[in-house]
């Protein structure tokens, strides 16, 4: 499962090509393409407003794109220039695809009128028709995976920033998904609470599970990252191993970014 | 099997406890709007304005349940005669004509004046009873003696009466129009008028119990009751007409209205029976002493716990009402405000009109449409469906506001949230949205509760007869609208206070940071 320099050979579950996304005229995704190996943690890097977050949003569907495709596990999505329409074919696909993907946002999103336990053991109930004593106590296993299981019973406003998102990833592990998009998880975060978020996720890495991040801790990116992509200006300007991107980088706004950070 | 499983799980969660304890009770309240089983022959229904007041047909001062007056007796009578039972049918005095057509009744029995403009509308009998307008001043007052000395002065009469018309032709005169005649005399009395112009039995029933009062003047016009019938209905008229003969000949019409007082002159020359009279004013007497009786604070007490019953049944009209077109509006809101939300662009400008037209006219109107304008289009509701229907659409359109304000406070990444875990947006409003709504919508329902509660007085004139309407009714009755008044008004306020309890327990119940007060409780223990 190593990568091939031309990347022929390269098993992809994610694979996006041309991606574009205009908000009022203006382009903020220019044209992306980007692949994600299974059971690898690739990172996406970049400045503030370069469009990683809006790549996140556009793969499950949160955003709809103008332009592109992306295929994630197989299945296909791809919309044309110019063909503003979306039907219900692609309401479709996209609620496919979000069923293989799970989503952690900055700010958790915890559901906050149900237990830390409810907000886990209640949506593959709802979605998948799991009988709720076997969602509770697949629940309660994951709670455990990342150190809540005290906490199963409070309410999310009775936790702390890095307990609930702790928990917003139990949440999009007991869906099963394929692969688990991160929106710059720890930055709502106190410093204090960074670490303990970051080692779920490594510790997730450990078991191979698929994971696409996008963050502004670099160390993490540089220490457990297997692939690290540079975004800037709604284009993927550099991508490779992280060695490569933070000793060597061949584009100089990828010089220019990292410089700040290291 | 999973599907077993989540019904399970569902039914033990108070989101949906709730809407089936509200199910439960619109299935008994409906048992309540089932017709009574119909008998062999049908009773001859006649339809009446109990609150028109003696001696037409009123509550029996000594027992409120019974309704008595002259033309209870004439209408009993024609019912032996024809060998039918009668059956009383209460209908606000404006809306007879409508509730005929309507179907509510077969016959109009009400101290209706034959009019040409009615006439062309329903069919009428042979005259029961003729009088004329009579004019009341205080006691004190000589400077009236009659219409001539009216001249800007305040008269008060009966919207729509004869009387009315008489005032109107004449100039000069300051006109003020009553619904009831109570209040007009209430106000002759206290100087708010200077004279009031009514029917000669009105003024007989009001001006005889009170000592401040007097007639003054002598007759003015002529008018003559006739009881309404449905044009179609031409077998019934005949039928009546036939009975009515029957007791004027028999002299049971007239010994009937000499009991009530009421025989005069006019009657005499009328009916052409000038013999001298035969009964004394029995009823008339009674109905005196009803009025005149001075009680002490015990019997006053006891009097007004005598009301209690009467009140107590419009009180459960009210709250059965109140109850079942609250809880439709509350599902209809719903509906309608996730249909503006969420639906596709047409049934979205659907719901936005049906809440713009249903907020921007008046309930009263609406109740109209739904009880009088929609048998023409061959739909009939009994009065409590149309009420249940008319107050349920109105406050549908008010939660549905609410529902929707409610909704769009709670922030867009709930449900980004939701999506992203591969809920569809139906499922999404079920489990996550709609529920952390429903705590910000609690308090502005119960204030919709509290309101249409209020607001249900309007359907008295859709025929309910609820706590409004016994109220009123009542007041009229005992010329007491103080008392009662307090009474009624106590009865609104104790009918609305435990569902403001109910209201405030369900938003505490709905508030994560009370269920995280009672988690937190458990852990301690726990730990």
């Amino acid at each position: 499962m190593c990568e091939n320099p031309d990347g022929s050979m390269a098993e992809r579950i994610i694979e996006i090509s041309g991606l574009k996304k205009s908000f009022h005229g203006q382009e903020v995704l220019r044209g992306i393409s980007l692949d994600v190996a299974p059971k690898q943690l690739t990172v996406l890097i970049g400045p503030s407003g370069c469009g990683k977050s809006t790549l996140l949003r556009c793969l499950n569907g949160l955003e709809i794109f103008d332009e592109g495709r992306i295929s994630v596990n197989g299945l296909r999505l791809e919309r044309r220039a110019g063909h503003t329409h979306v039907d219900r074919e692609y309401h479709r696909v996209t609620h496919q695809l979000r069923g293989m993907m799970g989503m952690v946002f900055q700010a958790f999103n915890l559901f906050p009128h149900m237990t830390t336990l409810d907000n886990v053991a209640r949506p593959p109930a709802i979605v998948r028709s799991v009988p709720p004593d076997q969602a509770r106590s697949e629940a309660v296993r994951l709670l455990e995976k990342v150190g809540l299981a005290d906490k199963a019973a409070l309410y999310p406003n009775q936790l702390s920033g890095g307990q609930q998102q702790r928990a917003a990833i139990a949440r999009a592990l007991a869906m099963k998904p394929k692969v688990i998009l991160y929106d710059e998880p720890t930055s709502a975060l106190d410093p204090g609470l960074v670490d303990e978020v970051l080692e779920v996720m490594r510790e997730l890495d450990r078991e191979g599970i698929t994971q696409l991040v996008v963050t502004h801790e670099m160390r993490f990116a540089r220490d457990v990252a297997d692939k690290i992509a540079f975004m800037s200006e709604g284009m993927i300007v550099e991508e490779g191993d992280p060695d490569k991107i933070f000793s060597n980088p061949e584009d100089s706004r990828t010089h220019q970014f990292l410089k700040r950070y290291l | 099997m999973p599907g077993r499983h989540r019904l399970c799980s569902a039914s033990r969660s108070p989101w949906v406890r709730f809407p089936a304890a509200l199910l439960c009770i619109l299935i008994l309240g409906a048992s309540n709007l089932l017709p009574a089983q119909a008998p062999a022959r049908p009773p001859l229904t006649w339809g009446g304005d109990a609150e028109g007041g003696a001696p037409y047909q009123f509550q029996d001062p000594a027992d409120p349940r019974r309704i008595i007056g002259f033309e209870v007796d004439i209408v009993e009578a024609i019912g032996r005669i024809l060998g039918r039972q009668t059956e009383f049918v209460q209908n606000q005095w404006e809306g007879l004509v409508p509730g005929l057509e309507r179907g509510n009744y077969d016959v109009i029995v009400s101290g209706l004046e034959i009019t040409p403009d009615r006439a062309e509308v329903i069919s009428f009998s042979r005259p029961y009873y003729v009088t004329f307008e009579q004019l009341a001043v205080r006691r004190s007052d000589n400077a009236i003696r009659s219409l001539d000395d009216c001249e800007g002065r305040k008269v008060g009469t009966l919207r729509g009466s004869l009387a009315q018309r008489i005032l109107e032709a004449r100039k000069g005169i300051v006109l003020r129009s009553y619904d009831g005649q109570i209040n007009a005399y209430e106000d002759l009395l206290n100087g708010r008028l200077d004279a009031v112009l009514m029917d000669h039995i009105i003024a007989l029933y009001n001006v005889a119990p009170t000592p401040g009062l007097k007639m003054a003047g002598p007759p003015v016009g002529r008018l003559e009751y006739g009881m309404g019938v449905r044009k179609k209905d031409t077998q019934l008229l005949t039928q009546v007409n036939r009975a009515l003969e029957q007791m004027i000949s028999s002299g049971e019409l007239r010994r009937i209205l000499e009991r009530w007082g009421i025989w005069t002159q006019a009657c005499a020359d009328y009916f052409g029976d000038h013999s001298p009279g035969s009964q004394r004013p029995v009823a008339f007497e009674e109905y005196l002493s009803s009025r005149t009786v001075e009680r002490s604070a015990w019997e006053r007490a006891k009097q007004y716990a005598g009301y209690l019953p009467l009140l107590g049944r419009g009180a459960i009209v009210t709250l059965e009402l109140s109850v079942l077109a609250m809880a439709l509006a509350v599902a209809l809101g719903l509906l309608i405000a996730l249909s503006r939300l969420y639906a596709t662009a047409p049934v979205r400008a659907l719901a936005g009109v049906y809440i713009e037209s249903i907020r921007g006219t008046p309930l009263l109107i609406q109740l109209f449409l739904i009880f009088y304008g929609l048998p023409h289009v061959g739909i009939r509701l009994s009065p409590m469906l149309a009420a249940i229907t008319g107050l349920a659409l109105n406050y549908s359109a008010y939660e549905a506001e609410n529902y929707r304000a409610g909704i769009q406070s709670i922030p867009r990444t709930q449900m980004e949230a939701a999506l992203a875990l591969g809920m569809t947006r139906l499922q999404a409003l079920r489990y996550v949205i709609v529920p952390q709504a429903m705590r910000l919508v609690i308090p502005p329902v119960t204030n919709d509760f509290i309101a249409l509660l209020k607001d249900s007085s309007l359907v008295s004139v859709i025929t309910m007869v609820e706590l409004t309407k016994s109220y009123s009714q009542l007041a009229s009755i005992h010329y007491d609208y103080l008392g009662i008044g307090l009474l009624a008004a106590a009865m609104y306020f104790l009918i609305g206070l435990p569902f403001v309890r109910l209201a405030r327990l369900a938003e505490r119940h709905f508030n994560p940071e009370h269920r995280a007060l009672l988690a937190g409780g458990r852990q301690h223990q726990a730990g």
